[in-house]
């Protein structure tokens, strides 16, 4: 059987992990290499690794760190932050990520997920969503992590965006995101239930019900939290056996 | 050990490589015929299409060569439907080292409501599946129901050179193995331990 993934994310700042509240106010958790060595042996299902701080000078750096990560993870993982072009992608790929996931400049650029798509497949594009809910209900899109916000609507561009080439999406709820109070179930519900791609929800998981609630109500396919792992209050071996205890299907 | 990696328009080869390296090995990776013919072990792995990496294949006669290789030879995801006999992607004539066919996984529904009862059913599979039925030296030390690692939309045949089955949607060859011929529809080189213990498995041959 198929089972739901947790999926341990690290945000990347100068070769370092950190964690924020809301989008701001970083804190360093480690270094991202041993940290993600350690979730895959503690029976992570995959890894996200997003290079917060990506600009051009630092893009060798990110690719040194990435072919440092191929090393030493014997899981899936993917790389995102920045990811302009079809050639910043296959960077990534020949260092050994096995997924990219693209944000800003696929809203930028409408030919960037075809283009990835048809050079590396489907599988290989994860459509990065940080969005919002607003006063009028709708979930709108930000862009340039959380600080541009834009008049799409969340539903809208997943739909068109997964026409357009996208294999999966990582969906992360500004509202939820650092609160520890939980995931955003029906956002996450009515994308995975509309759309044919896996849902990676994110932001908000702070125990492990939450994940239970947004794997059982949310009908997310993997659920992805930083903090909580990071600074070890909830342990991938504890979360998993509750959700197999609530009779979720998970890989141990 | 002389251990070589067929380079084509469809690989993956990066992770396999890395894959190989934390075991303590090294492979070539070459489309060449005379030092793959020269391995001692094979490895045909892929990520892609299966008409253009037919046609690559073809065009580069590497399609009998790898079909009249004698020594372990082992596919990965669409390495493992490249050597099935036929392709529903794009209709497809593949190796035909083993019988089995390779279809598109079919949801079960068409419409999803939001409000059905029964979550949707993705296409491609992505993630951790169970393997169970296994039935080959591949395998050895696996236990029943070991958890791989699958990213696929089409999905080989059950048939008589199935070594280890997979449900998604209905039940299908997770392993075929025929003579020197193995292939595997998951990832080993994604698959935590125990894709290490399988390609271990692979390279004790």
């Amino acid at each position: 059987m198929l089972t739901k993934r947790i999926i341990p994310c690290l945000d990347i700042k100068d070769g370092r992990t950190v964690k924020g509240t809301n989008f701001v106010d970083l804190r360093d958790a480690g270094d991202p290499v041993e940290l993600g060595a350690l979730y895959a042996q503690q029976g992570a299902d995959e890894l996200v690794f997003l290079d917060i701080t990506a600009t051009v000078e630092k893009r060798k750096t990110l690719s040194d760190l990435v072919n440092k990560i191929a090393h030493h993870v014997n899981i899936p993982f993917t790389v995102g932050g920045g990811v302009k072009s079809v050639e910043d992608a296959s960077i990534l790929l020949n260092n050994g990520a096995d997924k990219v996931s693209v944000n800003t400049a696929a809203v930028k650029d409408p030919l960037l997920i075809p283009q990835l798509a048809r050079e590396f497949g489907s599988q290989f594009v994860v459509l990065a969503i940080d969005t919002k809910l607003e006063e009028d209900g709708e979930w709108y899109v930000y862009l340039q992590g959380g600080r541009k916000k834009t008049e799409l609507t969340c539903f809208e561009w997943a739909k068109r965006a997964v026409e357009a080439g996208a294999g999966e999406i990582l969906l992360t709820s500004m509202n939820h995101d650092g609160t520890k109070k939980g995931f955003a179930v029906d956002i996450n519900r009515k994308i995975s239930m509309s759309l044919p791609v896996p849902v990676i929800a994110s932001g908000g998981g702070g125990t492990a019900a939450h994940f239970a609630t947004i794997f059982k109500e949310g009908l997310a396919d993997a659920a992805l939290a930083a903090s909580i792992f990071h600074f070890k209050e909830l342990s991938i071996p504890e979360l998993k056996n509750y959700l197999i205890s609530e009779g979720i299907a998970i890989r141990i | 050990m002389n251990l070589v990696i067929i380079k084509y328009n469809a690989g993956n080869i990066r992770s396999v490589l890395f894959a190989l390296e934390r075991i303590g090995m090294n492979a070539l990776v070459t489309d060449d015929p005379e030092q793959i013919l020269r391995a001692d072990k094979v490895i045909f792995p892929g990520v892609g299409e299966a008409s253009s990496a037919m046609q690559y294949l073809r065009e580069r006669q590497l399609d009998t060569l790898i079909a009249g290789l004698k020594q372990p030879v082992l596919g990965i995801c669409l390495g493992l439907q490249l050597m099935c006999r036929f392709s529903e992607e794009n209709d497809t004539n593949c190796l035909g080292i083993f019988d089995e066919v390779v279809k598109k996984f079919e949801p079960p529904v068409k419409n999803w409501k939001l409000n059905s009862s029964e979550p949707r059913i993705k296409v491609p599979q992505i993630g951790w599946n169970s393997i169970y039925g296994l039935e080959s030296e591949l395998f050895k030390g696996l236990p029943e129901n070991s958890f791989c690692y699958f990213v696929h939309g089409y999905f080989a045949s059950l048939g008589a050179h199935t070594i280890a089955r997979a449900d998604y949607i209905q039940p299908y060859s997770a392993g075929l193995h025929r003579d020197n011929f193995f292939g595997v529809q998951f990832h080993p080189e994604k698959s935590s331990l125990i894709g290490e213990k399988i390609i271990k498995n692979f390279i004790a041959l």
